[in-house]
């Protein structure tokens, strides 16, 4: 009885996760998606808008070609099939921050249907199907004023139209993500693809990115239980923590013998815990019907492939270039792609200097002042030429790898080129002649140490290479240094 | 001043662009007719004549300077569906009673700043009726006979053209608001082919049926204020990119040779036996003066009034939803803004408007969608490819433009059904996007019966010139009523 009870348990226990992510995506145009309003963030309330975005009586929507551009390279970057038709329709519902009582959406002729995306994930790639991207209009956002913040307790409410029209993407995978981490994966490598080729900021802090998930736990029979969705996850971090804590919770509720409710729920990173929003809010028959006011988008097949040759390379496709062009080990190829003007800051180094070498100035020394100092490539003094020259200084010899380091700073600061800053500052290396001089010195005022060099022992070297070091103020160049050492106390 | 009355708005024109009247006289006629017949008729929601006064100033200055529109200087009566910058816009509704537009309709645009504008006439509330009884504001009464309703939804500017209260006004027309009132009021009234006019700032009732079209005086009034209004507008994604043509050209350039067909589903037992004669009469007329004319079928057209009874409440239940007393118009408070909605849209829509947003959401409702709003657009289908069939042999259809003169006032307010079969002669243009014409064709009963010509889609030109012709042939002269 007890060991059969045992056996049950450890069934039970196989759980598997089944997770589908919904994701919107501010698109990164300069006005909202059916007026002429610019997108902004954090402007004073309801100082971005207009009759059409406020929903006034007698306005219509004109569709924002930039938008649906940016859908179809959405589209493109995530293997999707463009349609050569697409329908906006109407979702009605009311809610103070739907000016029009309807959004204007797609639904059932969507821009882009069928594609996927390879989630990096350790050392392997989980292929998560994407199901269809629409592109649709934000509503706008209600401020409810007192204590909470939040609309219970409140006592009134107030609407921002700033935000309402900005346009949206919605893009929906499959439920074939295995796994809490796999979500996070999936949410952050799609941040990376929109970035990199420019469809969005995908900043989840500013709202820019929101990921809903439908979560579930499929029967001991294979087929799917029933699913919650959860809501507001608003970080990646949090995206892994709220599907953990409710596939846990729904794991609870399966193995004390219940049953898992359809609903709506919203998490609480705070306490770690899902809630139950209220469901009658989101229990609606939208009505969908195709929007009278704007015709179908008819996206012909040319229109997409010129779209498709313009745009920017995918991450995945730069970092395997990367790799197999400069010869970059993939961690120093990502380290370089993961911010795109440093990628191509690096490849117009790389053109004319070594391609490694390259690497680890960009990556290293010079991303470390960026970051420091909060500026992007592009604002930056230094340029890829400044920078093949120093790379060319240390090649010669010309300059140590140390001081080399002492003159990308001022390069950073002053914007002049290395080699004044060279000359400027004595941080030449010193002459070949004047180094012999200096290295018989160090061998002569450090008998005790040389000879147990020339005995074998080669831990003293760096002893002595720091001496030479110190006499030339770090002005010599290392690996001759301690060539000519060797080469004098092997004898 | 009185003679200024029984001119059309081209005479008027003439004489301002002459220098022999200022549009500031025009306008102060207007007002002083208005002030007359107003009490009788109820033809406006908001008189504005300070505003007409003002304006009319202003294009009597430009006049001096030359480089004035023709359409200009005449005072023109604004339906109240169309927004007017700081003119209150109701829609004949008391939703919109105290709500002032932040911008002009696009249509408007050729008028300088802004038109000079008598008023924003009365009509059925949200341009649903056919009789202008649903408004909020009183019904408009019919300048032929008081007791009998305008037809609708533009009878306000029916009556108000009809009683020389302006030359001529903008009606809007989604299953024949322009083509019947005109006809009951016994002026001409054009809906244009959809797209030809933009819709941006009209308030929107069926939006893929809307248009707006002129109501005048005769034929050649007609082609000039759409000359004023029609054009592409980048603000409005269904207005066709499409030439405008110059529509007086070849309007008196006649018929000889042209095809005409008489609907032969528009000409049965559902319209009056007076109706079909004068039709009759106006289309031998047309042979007379050199047309070839023949009969067509619509197969499908006795469908359309329910297809359209259907797509027109579908979309008008989703545009009205923005009324919701949280922006603007009338709000009435309420714990929650779930019951602040509820009270406030109880309370803002009449009894039409609330039976037509019933019947639109029930027909999107999930479950029903395929079986009615589908359907209906598969109808709509049909009767696009009857039309198509049709133009392929004849250039312009002839048909009653409203099954009955006009008739009285509560006749049809206890029967919605009854009221809506006054549009079975103006709905399958409509459904088409064709554009259509009523013109005056005589008396029956002693009151107008409206002749109802359509045409290809953007054959403005030539439906013009054929109406021309028709009005030639019936003879029938304007004067204003009472």
């Amino acid at each position: 009885m007890a060991e059969e009870n045992a056996l049950q348990t450890q069934e039970r226990r196989t759980y598997q996760a089944v997770i589908g992510l919904e994701f919107h995506v501010h698109l990164a145009t300069r006005t909202k998606m059916f007026c002429g309003c610019r997108v902004t963030y954090g402007e004073p309330p309801n100082t971005h808008t207009c009759p059409v975005c406020l929903g006034h009586p007698g306005a219509l929507p004109v569709a924002n070609e930039r938008a649906i551009e940016l859908g179809v390279m959405a589209g493109l970057a995530l293997n999707c099939d463009v349609s050569r038709r697409a329908v906006f329709a109407r979702k009605n519902y009311f809610y103070p921050d739907l000016p029009k009582g309807y959004q204007i959406s797609q639904f059932d002729e969507p821009i882009c249907l069928g594609g996927h995306l390879d989630v990096p994930l350790g050392d392997e790639t989980v292929r998560v199907g994407i199901t269809r991207l629409h592109l649709e209009e934000d509503a706008a956002k209600n401020v409810h004023v007192g204590t909470s913040g939040r609309m219970h307790g409140s006592v009134g409410s107030l609407v921002d139209f700033n935000r309402g029209g900005t346009p949206l993407m919605e893009i929906v995978t499959e439920p074939d993500i295995p796994s809490p981490e796999a979500a996070r994966a999936t949410a952050n490598h799609l941040k990376d693809i929109l970035r990199a080729i420019g469809v969005s900021e995908a900043d989840m802090e500013k709202g820019q990115l929101r990921c809903d998930a439908n979560v579930s736990i499929r029967n001991p029979d294979g087929s799917f239980g029933t699913k919650t969705e959860l809501k507001n996850m608003n970080s990646f971090r949090f995206v892994e923590k709220g599907i953990a804590r409710e596939l846990e919770r729904q794991q609870e509720i399966l193995e004390s013998g219940g049953r898992i409710e359809q609903t709506t729920l919203h998490y609480d990173p705070e306490t770690d815990e899902v809630h139950e929003l209220r469901s009658k809010e989101f229990a609606h028959d939208y009505r969908y019907f195709p929007e009278p006011d704007l015709l179908p988008l008819e996206l012909s097949g040319s229109y997409v492939r010129e779209i498709g040759d313009r745009m920017p390379e995918l991450p995945d496709a730069m970092r395997a270039r990367f790799v197999e062009h400069y010869g970059l080990s993939p961690y120093d190829a990502a380290v370089l792609i993961a911010d795109r003007g440093l990628a191509a800051f690096y490849e117009e180094v790389a053109a004319e200097a070594d391609p490694k070498q390259s690497s680890n100035w960009i990556s290293g020394d010079f991303r470390a002042l960026l970051n420091e100092s909060g500026t992007d490539v592009g604002g930056s003094r230094v340029t890829p030429g400044h920078m093949v020259e120093l790379i060319g200084l240390v090649g010669d010899g010309r300059v140590s790898r140390s001081a080399a380091r002492t003159v990308l700073d001022e390069v950073f600061k002053t914007g002049d080129r290395p080699a004044e800053v060279v000359e400027r500052e004595g941080l030449g290396s010193v002459e070949a002649d004047e180094l012999d001089g200096v290295v018989d010195g160090v061998i002569s005022s450090n008998p005790d140490e040389a000879e147990r060099v020339r005995n074998g022992d080669k831990k003293v070297v760096g002893f002595l290479m720091g001496q030479v070091m110190k006499a030339t103020r770090g002005n010599a160049d290392g690996g001759r240094a301690r060539e000519l050492l060797l080469q004098k106390l092997s004898s | 001043m009185e003679g200024l009355l029984n001119l059309t708005a081209r005479e008027l024109s003439g004489k301002i662009g002459a220098g022999e009247l200022s549009v500031r006289e025009a306008a102060e006629a207007a007002n002083a007719r208005v002030e007359e017949v107003e009490g009788d008729l109820n033809s406006f929601v908001t008189t504005t004549p300070e505003l007409a006064l003002t304006r009319a100033g202003r294009v009597d200055e430009r006049v001096r300077n030359g480089g004035v529109k023709p359409w200009e200087g005449v005072p023109l009566v604004v339906k109240d569906v169309l927004s007017t910058r700081g003119v209150r816009t109701t829609c004949g509704s008391k939703i919109l009673e105290d709500f002032t537009p932040l911008y002009d309709a696009s249509a408007l645009r050729s008028f300088g700043e802004s038109p000079v504008m008598v008023g924003k006439s009365n009509m059925d509330e949200f341009a649903m009726g056919s009789s202008t009884e649903n408004s909020a504001y009183g019904p408009t009464r019919n300048p032929w006979d008081t007791n009998r309703v305008p037809g609708g939804s533009s009878g306000g500017s029916a009556a108000a053209v009809a009683a020389g209260e302006g030359w001529w006004a903008l009606g809007t027309d989604t299953g024949g608001s322009v083509r019947q009132p005109a006809a009951l009021c016994g002026i001409v009234g054009l809906k244009p082919t959809y797209g030809r006019v933009s819709r941006y700032g009209l308030i929107s009732f069926g939006s893929s049926l809307d248009c707006i079209g002129p109501m005048t005086r005769d034929v050649r009034d007609c082609a000039l204020l759409l000359q004023a209004t029609a054009g592409h507008d980048p603000r409005d994604s269904t207005s066709a990119n499409v030439e405008v043509p110059d529509y007086l050209a070849g309007l008196e350039d006649g018929v000889e040779g042209l095809r005409v067909g008489v609907v032969t589903e528009l000409m049965d037992e559902r319209i009056d036996a007076g109706v079909r004669e004068v039709t009759s009469k106006v289309a031998a007329g047309l042979e007379a003066a050199g047309a070839e004319v023949g009969e067509v079928n619509l197969p499908h057209a006795y469908y359309a009034l329910e297809a359209y009874y259907i797509i027109a409440p579908a979309e008008v239940s989703s545009n009205l939803a923005r009324f919701d007393g949280v922006r603007y118009g009338l709000r009435v408070p309420a714990d929650g803004v779930h019951e602040m909605y509820r009270k406030t849209r109880e309370a803002g829509f009449g009894a039409e408007a609330k039976r037509r947003i019933m019947l639109g959401t029930y027909a999107l409702s999930s479950g029903y969608y395929d079986a009615y709003y589908a359907q209906a657009q598969k109808v709509r289908t049909k009767i696009i490819e009857d039309f198509r069939g049709a133009f392929s042999r004849y250039d312009v259809l002839v048909s009653p433009t409203s099954p009955s003169v006009a008739f009285e006032i509560g006749a049809k307010t206890d029967d919605p059904l009854a009221m809506y079969l006054q549009d079975i002669c103006a709905v399958p243009a409509s459904l088409a996007g064709v554009p259509a014409i009523s013109i005056p064709g005589g008396l029956s009963e002693g009151l107008p019966v409206g002749v109802q010509l359509m045409g290809d889609h953007f054959t403005e030109p030539m439906l013009l010139r054929a109406a021309r012709a028709a009005e030639q042939a019936a003879n029938f002269r304007f004067s204003p009523r009472p």
